[in-house]
């Protein structure tokens, strides 16, 4: 089960600056190098302090992200079954629950470095895979690799795989089943059932 | 090994009996055709996470917190260097021979240079370590998934890494050495530092899981695909 350090670390790495313009390989890196030059300085973040990670990802690493794209391919084709309103409930219940996530793993960082593989794309490209690797003392490297997507002149990510698991993909089964079971309220409601519960836990701590 | 099964062995046998008993048994349906037998893999999930709850993952705090970081380093680097021998055999069933003589180049290296294993120098010179087993082998002659089962105590794989553990833990030096204490201390280090090295991710999955179950699933068998092509799958995901 070593692939769960996986998803861990890129959490932790799926972070952000900004930038118009910029060259997607280019927009990784300086995301990433910029969020992790703050948790390896932020003793709050390494030791714990969740509500302090969060507030990082909502500053570095949310301009960088489609949510609306994610969270649409995650429905996948019961996406169009959802009245526009809930398609904005859907989205925002999994942008929070996504950024719950990242800033967890944040706080799990420990002392991995990142290298950045050669990339190479057309002038007329609007869909790139940016290719990283997280080297870990002691392991086998874990592939990191960014789906970016062109728009309005600006690159944003759409899915991060981890080790070869696709973020994305790794909820569309879960939430056909919640569909299945309870339509699109039903998943609507099981995110912020699961959106309180994590809150609640954090304020506790 | 000298004579009759080892208790390793038993215990992979026991393991796989019950997984396998609960294919046939069929159980309760899902309407998933990854995962038709459902009902018995959660009970199986709940019964493997009760025992992590209890046994396994206090252990691995413990030992996570007593060590410092370079020994559990080097403790990850020793277990390591023994699976590559038997990742290199994998290498070389898979017909992939440069990868297969980099395993042995990487064993031969960190067993005298870097003294039995603690040491990873071959990382550093340029051999980068694999993963390799059984059930990815069979992958890659193109024998199919087959259902997902969550085995007792090993936890998910499919039917084919199922038939590939049992092979996997047949090959397992650690489990076959004949010194009984030794080959339990073994077991167990082994099993501490692998499970310590998973602490954090715990957190993260309860963080972003709806169903944990159904989030384990997915990311293994996506783990697995990505695993037999070597890290360059086809893109699964489609709009």
């Amino acid at each position: 089960m070593k692939w769960l350090l996986g998803m861990v670390a890129s959490f932790v790495l799926a972070a952000g600056v900004s930038a118009e313009e910029m060259a997607p390989d280019v927009l990784v890196k300086n995301v990433t190098e910029e969020v992790l030059s703050i948790v390896r300085k932020d003793k709050d973040i390494q030791s714990g302090n969740h509500k302090k990670a969060i507030n990082l990802v909502e500053a570095k690493v949310l301009p960088h992200f489609n949510f609306g794209r994610m969270t649409q391919l995650a429905v996948a084709r019961d996406w169009r079954q959802a009245a526009p309103a809930q398609q904005k409930t859907l989205t925002d219940e999994f942008h929070t629950l996504l950024v719950r996530t990242y800033s967890k793993a944040l706080t799990e960082y420990k002392s991995q470095t990142i290298d950045y593989r050669p990339f190479k794309m057309q002038p007329a490209d609007t869909d790139v895979k940016v290719r990283t690797e997280i080297k870990q003392p002691g392991g086998k490297p874990i592939q990191l690799d960014y789906y970016l997507e062109k728009q309005n002149a600006a690159w944003k990510v759409y899915d991060i795989e981890v080790g070869g698991i696709s973020l994305i993909t790794n909820y569309r089964e879960s939430f056909a089943s919640e569909i299945r079971n309870g339509g699109i309220d039903g998943l609507i409601k099981s995110l912020q059932t699961k959106n309180k519960s994590g809150e609640a836990a954090s304020v506790k701590k | 090994m000298t004579r009759g099964k080892t208790f390793a062995q038993r215990m992979t046998t026991l393991a796989v009996a019950v997984a396998m008993a609960g294919l046939l048994g069929g159980c309760a349906t899902s309407g998933n055709p990854k995962d038709p037998i459902e009902g018995f893999n959660r009970a199986m999930f709940s019964f493997n996470e009760g025992l992590d709850t209890v046994i396994i993952k206090p252990v691995a705090q413990g030992y996570d917190t007593a060590l410092p970081t370079p020994v559990k380093t080097g403790v990850t680097n020793f277990f390591g260097n023994i699976a590559d021998v038997f990742i290199a055999v994998n290498n070389l069933l898979q017909g992939k021979v440069p990868e297969a003589a980099s395993d042995a180049g990487r064993f031969l290296v960190n067993s005298t240079v870097g003294i039995l294993g603690v040491f990873d120098w071959a990382t550093d010179m340029g051999l980068e370590k694999h993963e390799e087993d059984f059930g990815q082998t069979f992958g890659r002659w193109g024998v199919g998934n087959g259902a997902y089962v969550v085995v007792p105590f090993f936890g998910p794989r499919t039917v084919r890494d199922t038939v590939g553990l049992v092979l996997d833990v047949k090959a397992d030096p650690v489990a076959n050495v004949d010194h009984i204490p030794t080959r339990n201390t073994l077991l167990a280090v082994r099993i501490a530092s692998d499970r310590a090295t998973l602490l954090p991710a715990d957190k993260v999955i309860e963080e972003a899981a709806l169903d944990k179950y159904s989030y384990v699933r997915d990311g293994y068998l996506q783990r697995r695909r990505s695993l037999i092509h070597d890290g360059n799958a086809p893109r699964a995901i489609e709009d």
